[in-house]
């Protein structure tokens, strides 16, 4: 019997010294994956810049929380637990892989109790990352999950790739295993113990399935483990950038980069002044190499787990939208005009090729699916600059050209005249118990009621722009509206492209709002608050109404009655520009709460998940191709939560809900309203 | 091909309210906001798109002042490579005749193949194209929605005709057609655009330049004019139904029973 | 009134239409007193017929016969009627599809003066003569003066001169085919391509549901489909339902598209533009709902509501299925 096992060093490879093939695997392989790293990083030089380097410490605990944390993988329970494991193991693992790789053969990595430690520790990483393995790829090719499927018109399914992968991991696991299970086997045949095993992990089994095996078979197998190890781990090196594996890569960048403000825009160009923009070729994007360098590892970076397309609303209305694929297809193009063997060729346009104009318009910016997204994917800027493209192209649905003609001559999407803006509060009922002030020079505030244009317009909504006046009026607010100076946000004209549109009015409004002297703001738009908030700079404040009653409701200066209906039962619905991109969830809970004798259920989509009403602003004119609309979905989801009255703090959600539960016959079955309204109602 | 859109800016019917003014004699003009007439907008399309598949420029002019230029430079954001204003004074109070008469003028310094009006403007009229033809000699075809360019200096055309039938015609360039609303789908013309042609020079052509003998054009000359704006007694009008939308309903659902026929 | 009055009606192998009465009564607004001629043209023996049935209202019928005018080219037509109309004549024209296409150029031609679509006329001593017309969308009316001094060609809407009853005349026929030679033209009559037939025919329908743009988006169809099934109605529609994409063209009432004879019509959130209206014939029993208490539809409608559309339907197609509503 031999006293020791050959190392893979030390041995002959089919005449071939190890050390030596080994030397030529590795440096092949690391070779090979530069050169092919290299080539993936062409099509980003040529890129659009985009500045990510600023704020690197927050950059750095979000790599923490989100890259190392997994922050986002729970959402999806079994799934996120799978990642989490494999995640944790791969990173176990890699200080062995290393290990093995450049020494060769066995170091003790760590002496004594520690290395112990670790040697159990890296034992069962394998073994778990290997029982995941066979129950990921089970499921796949089971149970399939709906988030997985590929529609026809985006392709075959891509089940087989994902099998591969999960394949060729537990190859690479049963190739540690065998290389660590034959070794002490050996060993155990020449009386030593296989306690260096931790137990019930895989090299353990295999030590003992191999227990009976010959001397001369445990040496082949040593060497063919590691060798099946090393060929594995090159192989999947290599192939990793060329699918959705390549995340394992880029996602410790994609996270350190990823966006850190929520609610905005990216600017058209990143460090352009406005002189310099003006003399822009082009805007927006229209070829691949119009994206930044970010967005591009953004479509590396997207691991196709579908879970964005899972919560997007417009995807589940059937529209012809799915964020998933817009990243998928995006990488096809990238793959295929910039391969990793043969010439780039670039600038073809992207709209009417890979993308629809209805799939760039479909997006109502809701946020669902950055919100989702565990590598911190980015889309709505990308949607922009795509409308921004398709703008500069006078690519534009006839439907919302008159909209945005409007909002040109007129300062709103309705055409309707400027002089009519503050009508609403000269309602006769209205006008004796609350009078608004209009800041036209003459009169000042301390604060300005932004109402912008559908709640100053819309026979329906002007009802919010009175109880939000009357709240205010109530906890002695000293406010204003700006009435015919004040034009719409631009929230939408930004969202949906147009940025020249949007400066104007921005440019306007914040001029009429400095020279009003007013120290803060306050609105019940959801939209307008984004955009005052976010898209503006330079002026006073912004709040949102329920932020404002729930403070004085807390303070007791604003005191609710008592809910006199005992039939009703109420649903909180988050609007996504309070929710989503403001994190305000609480405030109109608290204000509901804080109505005695409310009942309030949550529907299971709620906060940060919550399903959009169908979009606002200029979103309110786009014709769809949908099979159902988003509104009537929501109201579903109402009704399934058990309520019969939607509250909410958005007009434009009161709008889409209150067609909606026309649109569905359930009228007399639901109702809705506006949270100021239900304060109003209950605060006499 | 080179062609011509003669267009007009209006008052926008879908962001004014058109109301008497408190004379009662005028349309309320204060407020207003005016952009290019609607069918006009599908003619530059149009030229545009024909260019655009056979080569050759589009030019848009229109009869006015300082306050019309800005429809053309618009115009030209959208795709048009030239803009042409028509101004002077003797051209105040022109009616259709005279407008048709100042296009002739220019039509006639120039070269194009072909000459493009909107079917009408806010006033109805449906004139000009027609009247310009017939001082070119020009043959002419209204409510045209569709065009289709052939060799040999000829187009394909389909008229729009009663019941959505469509009439099919041959015709020779150069020739004057007035296009009706629907013939494609106008591209958006955003403020980036516009402020990127703000400083396009567009010439401005006098009776001088033009050739044109004063008395023809202008009030003198008009033969039709408006004398006043007003709206028609209320007249007879509907039966307008009284009640609570329940009340309303119930005697709707009598009458449709008994003047449909129904059981 | 020295100036002889003409009439030009257009010959249909379906006998003659509404234009060749209301073209009598709009020419005996301007003088009662004149005898006035109509001029047909075209080709065949329906022609003869058409003549011989325009001679019991017009006092004389001047008959142009020639096989380029076997279709009406309204190139060709001018020039024929140039070659035998007086200069300083008034002619009246219809304001359709035709008479848009015929009449500019014909004023030109002529050297006379010309007015557009004009629904009122009035004689003003000689040499001129006022004219009612509509702006905006008819959303305004105007008074416009008219020098015809050197004659006029006047295109008079469709409908807006109700025929009155009059004995019928014993007019001539005169043949002018002979002093209408070499007509040329640079544009050629291909072939007329019929309107696609769509799925319902609402040509066939006693009662339609009719939608236009205070519809609002095409899903709020499904409220007008509803009270249509309810009714055993159709859906129709005006042009800019038809223009958004909203319903197929099959679907539209007006000049540009079907011309409708129910017994009821329900204009839904129409306005009442001249063109939609002008595709509804026979008197029908006219329902008009409309936000707006000014459309111009609750002038020519028997019966207003003024609701939001998008409420009452729903509400109005309920009662309509509790009473158990349906058309024979």
């Amino acid at each position: 019997m031999p006293e020791a096992m050959q190392s893979p060093a030390e041995a002959t490879y089919w005449l071939i010294p190890g050390h030596f093939l080994f030397l030529i695997i590795h440096t092949l392989g690391m070779a090979c994956f530069a050169f092919i790293v290299v080539q993936r990083l062409r099509p980003l030089l040529r890129a659009q810049s985009d500045l990510r380097w600023d704020r690197p410490w927050l950059r750095l605990g979000r790599v923490f929380q989100f890259w190392l944390g997994q922050w986002k993988h729970p959402r999806y329970p079994g799934a996120g637990l799978m990642h989490i494991l494999v995640f944790a193991g791969f990173l176990i693992l890699a200080t062995r892989a290393f290990s093995l790789i450049l020494g060769f053969q066995e170091h003790a990595l760590f002496s004594g109790t520690i290395g112990r430690v670790y040697d159990a520790v890296r034992d069962y990483a394998t073994t778990i990352v290997f029982v995941c393995m066979i129950v990921a790829a089970v499921r796949r090719l089971l149970f399939k999950p709906a988030r997985y499927a590929v529609p026809a018109k985006y392709g075959k399914a891509h089940t087989g790739d994902a099998v591969f992968l999960l394949g060729l991991i537990a190859l690479l696991m049963a190739g540690d295993s065998l290389f660590e299970g034959s070794k002490v086997a050996f060993e155990v045949q020449r009386g030593g113990t296989s306690e260096s095993l931790a137990w019930l992990s895989l090299p353990w089994l295999v030590a003992n399935v191999l227990s009976y095996a010959s001397p001369a078979a445990l040496q082949s197998l040593h060497l063919g483990g590691y060798l099946l190890h090393d060929l594995t781990f090159f192989f999947l090196l290599c192939y990793r950038p060329f699918g959705i594996q390549f995340h394992v890569e880029t996602s410790l960048f994609s996270v350190f980069f990823a966006k850190l403000d929520k609610g905005t825009i990216k600017p058209v160009r990143w460090g352009l002044s406005d002189e310099q923009l003006d003399k822009v070729q082009s805007f927006g994007v229209k070829t691949f190499e119009d994206f930044t360098w970010k967005h591009m590892l953004d479509f590396y970076s997207c691991a196709d787990c579908g879970r964005c397309s899972d919560n997007c609303p417009a995807n589940a209305v059937g529209r012809p939208l799915s964020p998933r694929f817009l990243s998928v297809k995006a990488r096809d193009y990238c793959f295929e005009h910039y391969p990793v063997v043969g010439k780039a060729n670039n600038g073809t346009p992207l709209v009417g090729t890979i993308y629809s104009e209805d799939e760039i318009w479909s997006c109502t910016t809701c946020g669902a699916c950055e919100e989702e997204c565990p590598l911190l994917v980015e889309y709505i800027d990308k949607i922009v600059d795509l409308r921004r493209g398709m703008v500069d192209d006078g690519k534009v649905p006839q439907s919302l050209q008159k909209p945005l003609r409007a909002l040109e001559s007129r300062g709103n999407p309705y055409g309707k005249m400027e002089k009519k803006k503050a009508e609403w509060i000269k309602a006769e009922t209205f006008r004796k118990t609350c009078e608004v002030k209009v800041l036209d020079g003459e009169a000042q505030a301390d604060t300005l009621y932004f109402v912008d244009s559908v709640t100053s317009y819309d026979d329906r909504m002007q009802a919010i722009g009175r109880a939000t006046a009357r709240i205010l009026d109530r906890i002695g607010e000293n406010f204003g509206i700006l009435g015919s100076a004040e034009k719409d946000s631009g929230h939408e004209v930004r969202r949906f492209g147009e940025e020249t549109l949007f400066r104007a009015l921005r440019d306007h409004n914040t001029e009429e709002i400095r020279a009003s002297g007013v120290k803060r703001i306050v609105t019940s738009d959801p939209h307008a608050y984004n955009s005052l908030k976010h898209d503006y700079d330079g002026i006073a404040p912004v709040e949102h109404i329920s932020q404002v009653i729930a403070r004085e409701v807390a303070g007791g200066k604003l005191k609710l009655s008592e809910i006199t209906d005992r039939k009703s039962v109420f649903t909180y619905h988050d609007p996504c520009y309070l929710g989503r991109h403001n994190g305000v969830y609480e405030d109109p809970r608290t204000v509901l709460d804080a109505i005695p004798g409310l009942k309030r259920v949550e529907m299971n989509r709620s906060r940060d998940r919550s399903f959009c009403c169908g979009g606002g602003g200029l979103m309110t004119f786009y014709e769809p191709q949908e099979e159902q609309r988003m509104g009537v979905k929501r109201v579903e989801m109402a009704a399934a939560a058990g309520a019969n009255v939607i509250v909410t703090a958005c007009p434009f959600c009161l709008m889409n809900v209150e067609d909606a539960i026309k649109v569905s016959g359930m009228e007399g079955k639901m109702a809705a309203l506006d949270l100021a309204e239900l304060v109003e109602r209950q605060m006499g | 091909m080179e062609i011509l859109v003669c267009i007009r800016r209006v008052p926008d019917t879908s962001e004014n309210e058109i109301q008497l003014n408190a004379a009662g004699n005028d349309i309320e003009r204060d407020d207003l906001v005016y952009s290019i007439n609607e069918w006009d907008n599908y003619a530059v399309e149009e030229a545009i798109q024909i260019v655009g598949r056979v080569g050759g420029n589009v030019t848009v002019v229109t009869v006015g002042g300082e306050e019309d230029e800005e429809v053309l430079r618009r115009q030209m954001a959208m795709g048009a490579n030239h803009g042409v204003l028509l101004a002077d004074d003797s051209f105040a109070g022109s009616d259709a005749h005279g407008i048709a008469t100042i296009l002739k003028a220019h039509v006639a310094k120039g070269h194009y193949d072909l000459i493009l009006t909107g079917v009408q403007a806010e006033d109805g009229g449906a004139q000009v194209g027609g009247m310009l033809a017939a001082m070119l000699d020009y043959p002419f075809a209204s409510l045209v929605n569709s065009i289709q360019v052939l060799d040999g200096g000829k187009l394909k055309i389909t008229r729009e005709i009663e019941g959505g039938n469509k009439e099919i015609n041959e015709i020779d360039l150069p020739c004057v057609l007035s296009i009706q609303t629907g013939i494609n789908e106008p591209r958006y013309v955003g403020m980036r655009g516009i402020r990127q042609v703000a400083s396009v020079p567009i010439p401005a052509y006098g009776v001088s330049d033009l050739a044109l003998a004063p008395e023809l054009v202008g009030t003198a000359a008009a033969r039709l004019t408006r004398v006043d704006y007003f709206v028609p007694p209320a007249g007879k009008g509907a039966r307008m139904l009284e009640g609570s939308r329940k009340e309303v309903v119930e005697q709707l659902v009598e009458l449709v029973r008994t003047k449909g026929g129904l059981r | 009134m020295t100036q002889r009055i003409f009439a030009y009606v257009q010959h249909k192998n379906s006998g003659l239409d509404d234009s060749a009465f209301e073209l009598a009564a709009a020419a005996r607004k301007i003088d009662p007193a004149a005898s006035v001629t109509a001029i047909v043209t075209g080709s065949g023996e329906t022609l003869d017929a058409t003549c011989a049935a325009l001679s019991a209202i017009y006092g004389e019928v001047w008959k142009i016969a020639n096989p380029a005018l076997a279709y009406p080219n309204a190139e060709l037509v001018r020039q024929a009627l140039v070659q035998v109309v007086p200069q300083g004549s008034i002619v009246l024209v219809a304001h359709d599809h035709f008479g848009i296409d015929l009449s500019p150029g014909l004023s030109i031609k002529l050297k006379a003066a010309f007015v557009p679509d004009a629904l009122d006329l009035k004689p003003l001593g000689g040499t001129a003569l006022e004219a009612v017309r509509q702006e905006f969308g008819g959303q305004v009316s105007t008074h416009v003066r008219c020098d015809i001094s050197n004659g006029v060609v006047i295109n008079v809407r469709p409908g807006a001169f109700k025929p009155t009853q009059e004995a019928p005349v014993n007019g001539r026929v005169v043949d002018k085919s002979a002093e209408v030679s070499a007509l040329k033209s640079g544009r050629r009559y291909c072939e007329t391509v019929l309107a696609e037939a769509g799925d319902v025919d609402i040509t066939k329908h006693a009662i339609l549901v009719s939608v236009g743009r205070g519809i609002q988006e095409q899903d709020n169809i499904s409220l007008a489909n509803e009270l249509a099934e309810a009714l055993g109605a159709a859906v129709s529609c005006s042009r800019p339902v038809v223009d958004a994409k909203w319903l197929e063209k099959s679907r539209q009432v007006g000049s540009s598209g079907k011309t409708v004879k129910p017994k009821v019509y329900l204009a839904c959130g129409i306005s009442g533009a001249f063109q939609h209206l002008a595709g509804i014939k026979g008197s029908p029993f006219i329902v008009a709902i409309n936000k707006n208490p000014k459309a111009p539809i609750f002038q020519i409608a028997d019966v207003g509501v003024v609701d939001d559309l998008l409420e009452f339907l729903p509400e109005f197609t309920n009662k309509v299925r509790e009473q158990h509503m349906v058309a024979h």
